[in-house]
């Protein structure tokens, strides 16, 4: 899909992903009419779980990849978006129309609380700092005692929406969630183009210049983290949505970390490279517990592999080639 | 809240302190030398634990079993560190985090695929194995003694070496600009691989420590690296003062907030809802602390950088 997409305009690379975005929602679009001939609903509920963890993973890229916040503590938000689904069903609230504008004020509210603590710190204080207020949030949930606390709380049946049943259906869901994330993704391209976006991306190379440029640096950042925060909260609902269950362990840092795994794998800083990112660390996921319990044992060093020598992740992998085919 | 239950706590505290101490020294010092995030240092106390109670099968005796153990977890160390880490260097922290991250994913899984997913113990030596009456009524574990002990000890020791030796002069130059000491002339290069491996070891010597009390499994290290991060950011990023005084007051405060939160809880709130909140309060006890810390000292408690 990458490879076809990119030999259109090998000699300029940027320029050669341009058609990648469409190819890649054309493959989301097409997966559940394939799994119409393969028969059953595993591949399209397997789409769904790409594309839920791909909202989470280009939000995070606007983070890290526009604006160098290593976010380690991101994870929280996602179970955040969750948990507003499932405490508000446990008491009788299951109208989507309800249970996401929960959902996104919930995640924002918390990332503007953090963000005001979290932005004063920065490097590697800032990924401490962020690890510290998700790990917060995952203690919390694991203490709520009426909600299920570390066992999770499952979730009677998935949200109406203005009450039709329309996200019980597993393709209508599918489409639901395709839907979210082109909308995310085309949201994140406006914004990272837009001037707020420059802005930001102006105080990752160089915060200290963009503040004598007269920008409060502070403030574009944190709405930044705020509408990333926000975004993790729509996949956290969707997410909630599609396993009816909710846990801590939406939480943990290691789901932070992979997280981070998913937008480096794919290539920072380009959106396309974390929906890329994050269905490529699904799949393999899936591909390999095929074969072993033991995958990590295997995918561990794979990524080790990927930082020494694909750096700029698959996208950055893919641009390589590309460029050394175009020269020989 | 009996005074007796409350030293009792209070050494308890002090035992994980010493034990946060022996990992974040060697994270700290990587941290501040090499600019370097290793979150697999975690994954290096696992596998300490896990090759004592393997030595321990061929050999049968403790302290046999903790040498040899200690030799592996250097080589391994070593290892790591000419295999992956030193190409990461010059890097900047997020390819640290995803190598290292890949790292913990392999350790984790193999010492699964080697020794069983199923929780290990490694016996405690036959003459620290007893309690020990230390005032009336109060009776401790003496090979809880023996982890405060041999921790202070080890302290004292990293104390010398990075204050009164010419190696550790190095270090804390290393820490305050590791580009000046190699522009003098220094093997920087040589310089990184011992404090690695040296940190590794520390982090190996704390899991063999543990392990007779927590049961050795997968992902032990996963919990204790969190922390010894919270350790490390409190204390000051490359300060070995830092790292100590903070693993005492993260041991400290995690142990008494755990054991007295709901009692203390209970003085403005009903039994109840204490029981429910107070757990949860404990566990967030030291992130909280590590916010605040951070909120006024955006570089934690003793910075090392000369900024």
């Amino acid at each position: 899909m990458a490879a076809a997409s990119l030999a259109a305009s090998p000699a300029r690379p940027r320029g050669g992903l341009r058609v990648l975005p469409a190819g890649i929602f054309l493959a989301f679009a097409l997966i559940p009419i394939v799994a119409l001939f393969t028969g059953g609903t595993y591949l399209v509920s397997l789409g769904s779980r790409v594309m839920i963890f791909a909202i989470a993973a280009v939000a995070l890229d606007l983070l890290v990849g526009y604006g160098a916040l290593i976010s380690f503590g991101h994870a929280a938000f996602i179970g955040l978006g969750a948990y507003a689904v499932g405490i508000l069903s446990v008491y009788g609230i299951t109208d989507a129309l309800v249970s996401l504008p929960v959902a996104l004020a919930v995640s924002a509210a918390y990332a503007l609380l953090t963000g005001v603590i979290c932005l004063r710190t920065s490097g590697v204080y800032f990924i401490m700092i962020t690890l510290a207020f998700g790990q917060m949030a995952f203690f919390t949930a694991s203490s709520l005692a009426p909600f299920g606390g570390d066992d999770g709380l499952t979730i009677a049946a998935r949200n109406t929406l203005a009450g039709f049943p329309l996200l019980r259906d597993e393709r209508a869901f599918y489409y639901v969630v395709l839907f979210c994330l082109l909308g995310t993704y085309v949201f994140c391209r406006a914004l990272v183009g837009s001037r707020f976006g420059r802005v930001v991306r102006g105080a990752k190379e160089n915060p200290v210049r963009m503040a004598t440029i007269g920008f409060d640096v502070y403030r574009f950042q944190l709405a930044t983290y705020v509408i990333a925060g926000a975004l993790a909260g729509l996949s956290g609902f969707l997410l909630a949505n599609a396993t009816e269950f909710v846990s801590p362990a939406y939480m943990s840092w290691q789901r932070s970390g992979e997280l981070i795994v998913m937008v480096l794998l794919g290539g920072l800083g380009s959106l396309d490279g974390a929906i890329i990112g994050a269905a490529a660390y699904l799949l393999t996921e899936e591909w390999l517990s095929g074969f072993t319990e033991h995958w990590k044992v295997i995918f561990g060093p794979v990524l080790v592999l990927v930082v020494l020598f694909a750096r700029g992740g698959l996208i950055g992998l893919a641009s390589a080639l590309v460029r050394r085919f175009a020269r020989g | 809240m009996s005074t007796t239950l409350l030293v009792v706590q209070i050494l308890n505290g002090l035992q994980l302190g010493v034990l946060l101490f022996l990992v974040a020294a060697g994270l700290t010092l990587v941290f501040g030398v090499m600019d370097f995030i290793n979150l697999a240092h975690g994954a290096q106390y696992m596998l300490g634990a896990y090759l004592a109670v393997a030595f321990y099968a061929l050999t049968g005796g403790f302290l046999s079993a903790l040498i040899l153990a200690l030799a592996a977890a250097l080589a391994f160390g070593l290892v790591l560190e000419f295999a992956v880490f030193r190409h990461l260097y010059d890097r900047d922290h997020l390819d640290h985090v995803i190598a290292t991250f890949g790292i913990i994913l392999f350790l984790n899984h193999g010492v699964k695929l080697v020794w069983g997913a199923a929780p290990l113990s490694l016996p405690m030596p036959e003459l620290f194995s007893g309690s020990v009456r230390l005032a009336e009524g109060l009776v401790y574990p003496v090979w809880r003694l023996v982890i405060i002990a041999a921790g202070l000890a080890i302290a004292a020791l990293l104390y010398v070496l990075v204050a009164h030796t010419r190696i550790g002069m190095l270090v804390r130059a290393g820490a305050t600009n590791a580009a000046m000491v190699s522009a003098l002339g220094v093997n920087i290069g040589r310089l990184f691989m011992i404090v690695f491996g040296f940190g590794a070891m520390l982090a190996g010597f704390a899991g063999i420590m543990i392990a007779p009390i927590l049961s050795v499994e997968p992902g032990m290290g996963d919990n204790i690296l969190i922390l010894a991060f919270v350790v490390i950011v409190i204390g000051g990023i490359g300060s070995i003062r830092g790292a100590f005084l903070a693993a005492l007051l993260i041991g400290l405060v995690d142990t008494l907030g755990r054991s007295f939160s709901v009692d203390i809880l209970r003085f403005v709130m009903g039994p109840s809802p204490a029981r429910t909140v107070g757990p949860a309060i404990a566990s967030m006890l030291i992130y909280l602390l590590m916010a605040v810390v951070l909120y006024v000292r955006p570089t934690g408690l003793f910075p090392a950088k000369g900024r």
